[in-house]
């Protein structure tokens, strides 16, 4: 059987003792060469759940398993093979695109490092602004920037968090696109948080519904509009967020 | 350390180096402090010199030695607290601890930043003080290459500290990069052997590795020969005092991945 990307077993978190837990025994299995999506209001526990995987942040009990390194004990070999990009995490404003890419090219022991910055440049039309400070750039060129730095080592295993946070359509069209041909390509797997329910429908073959730290639905968006008895996965959102289940919800 | 490691290492120095070579303020700046404080000191001891006559000559070597050497231990803290700093300040912590940077390698490449931002810094000074006053410190012999290193590492050792404090308390802990190696100098007899001080202050004073390379410094410039006891045990202190730094540090860094601080520490 293949090694899934990501097997998360029980993982939770709680900030301080006595405190509600901000995630609360999520388990879930991550297939290889699939987009998933992780769902939820402000203060869901999508972030906190982010950060465990990454190893960022250590759990209060559970485990995780990234491409098959417990990322308690070996996170480092699991690290070497993901990637993760978030818009709230910024790259050095002073350095310039190419050199931000080049620092992420040697931390990650990236190959051929110069001919995959000319590929990331060309794939992600950075060629205009490559050799100005990432700090002087729109949001868009920035999460641009911030994609081609998290694909710089060709991840198996892709987090990202509102990849199209303040994008307009069109460039946030192009990303989602850009995703879709490279998980299609590299039979990378994909987690993505993100508030964005078209986005989601789109890109993800399954959701994760977050709501206090808890998985309280999961399911593919075809499934989820169905079992909800709606026209698309915002009002399902709203369902969730707002409590109204199923049954109670307006027909 | 592997080929991967050096080159995660590099990877980290690349990161700041491609900043230094385009902005000449940064590069003024390393230059800066070392140079004026070389300048202030080697003007004072110049007026000693005229007021005290003959015993000064030796004074004069002895303050510019002290001046000099001094800055290797600040410079070389610094330049590895700032290099810290410099990725809190840009928000890009996160990214560097998602990827496969090893604590240790974060540390080889503050360290080796710290040894170039050093000599860049204190290069010039060195020169300046040849050119002005005729004092070299390389006078001192090839056990200089012993003393520099102690000094780095006792600067390496107190940097390693303040990042650490930095990890607890986010740039908030800031200051300390800035002014922490100002508050040991005093009693770093940098200036005045040990004896000076009152001696409920020498055991303080001797648990720091810069106080006796500056005894063996004044032993090689007042009475001609090296003072390997005390190179001794400032090595033996650098050696201590890194490894508690190093605990303090590996102690603060995984407290601040329990707290989930990593993401957050700048903001």
């Amino acid at each position: 059987m293949e090694t899934p990307a990501l097997l998360v077993e029980g993982l939770t978190k709680t900030y301080r003792p006595g405190d509600r837990p901000a995630v609360d025994g999520l388990s879930f299995t991550l297939p290889m060469g699939a987009t998933w999506g992780l769902l939820g209001g402000n203060g869901a526990g999508k972030s906190t759940t982010i950060a465990m995987l990454l190893g960022l942040l250590v759990p209060t009990s559970g485990r995780v398993l990234a491409l098959g390194h417990d990322m308690a004990t070996d996170r480092f070999a699991a690290l070497a093979r993901m990637n993760f990009s978030s818009p709230y995490i910024a790259l050095p404003h002073r350095l310039t695109v190419e050199e931000n890419l080049r620092v992420y090219a040697h931390l990650y022991d990236v190959p051929r490092m110069e001919r995959r910055i000319a590929e990331l440049v060309a794939d992600f039309d950075l060629g205009a602004f490559a050799q100005r400070p990432a700090g002087e750039l729109s949001a868009g060129q920035k999460t641009r920037v911030a994609l081609a730095k998290a694909l710089i080592n060709r991840p198996a295993l892709l987090l990202l968090d509102e990849p199209t946070a303040s994008l307009d359509p069109d460039t946030g069209d192009w990303v989602r696109a850009t995703l879709e041909r490279y998980r299609a390509d590299s039979g990378a797997a994909i987690l993505l948080a993100s508030h964005n329910m078209a986005e989601v429908e789109r890109l993800c073959s399954n959701v994760l519904m977050l709501k206090g730290g808890r998985v309280v639905d999961a399911g593919s968006p075809p499934a989820l509009l169905t079992k909800y008895g709606r026209d698309d996965l915002e009002e399902v959102f709203l369902d969730i967020a707002r409590d109204r289940r199923r049954a109670e919800a307006p027909a | 350390m592997t080929g991967s490691a050096t080159r995660r290492v590099w990877g980290l120095m690349y990161r700041h180096l491609a900043l230094y070579r385009r902005s000449w303020p940064r590069v003024l700046e390393l230059m800066y402090w070392p140079v004026l404080q070389m300048v202030v000191w080697g003007f004072v001891t110049a007026y000693t010199i005229r007021l005290a006559a003959d015993p000064a000559v030796f004074a004069a070597g002895v303050l510019i030695g002290g001046v000099l050497l001094w800055e290797i231990t600040l410079r070389s803290q610094m330049g590895f607290a700032i290099s810290f700093l410099e990725e809190v300040w840009s928000r890009n912590l996160g990214h560097l601890f998602v990827s496969p940077l090893r604590p240790r390698e974060l540390v080889a490449g503050l360290a080796a930043m710290s040894l170039l931002r050093t000599a860049a810094g204190v290069g010039p000074a060195l020169l300046l003080a040849w050119g002005l006053y005729g004092f070299g410190v390389w006078n001192l012999g090839p056990v200089l290459v012993l003393y520099l290193a102690a000094l780095m590492a006792m600067g390496w050792a107190v940097a390693l500290a303040v990042t650490a404090l930095i990890l607890r308390h986010g740039a908030g802990a800031e200051a300390l990069a800035w002014g922490v190696m100002f508050g040991i100098a005093p009693f770093a007899a940098v200036f005045y052997p040990v004896s000076v001080l009152p001696a409920w202050l020498q055991p303080v004073s001797l648990a720091i590795p810069a106080a006796h390379v500056f005894e063996g410094m004044r032993a090689v410039l007042l009475e001609g020969r090296i003072a390997w006891d005390h190179l001794a045990w400032a090595f033996m202190l650098d050696g201590v005092w890194l490894a508690v730094a190093a605990w303090i540090f590996l102690a603060q860094f995984h407290a601040a991945r329990v707290r989930g601080a990593l993401l957050n520490i700048g903001e």
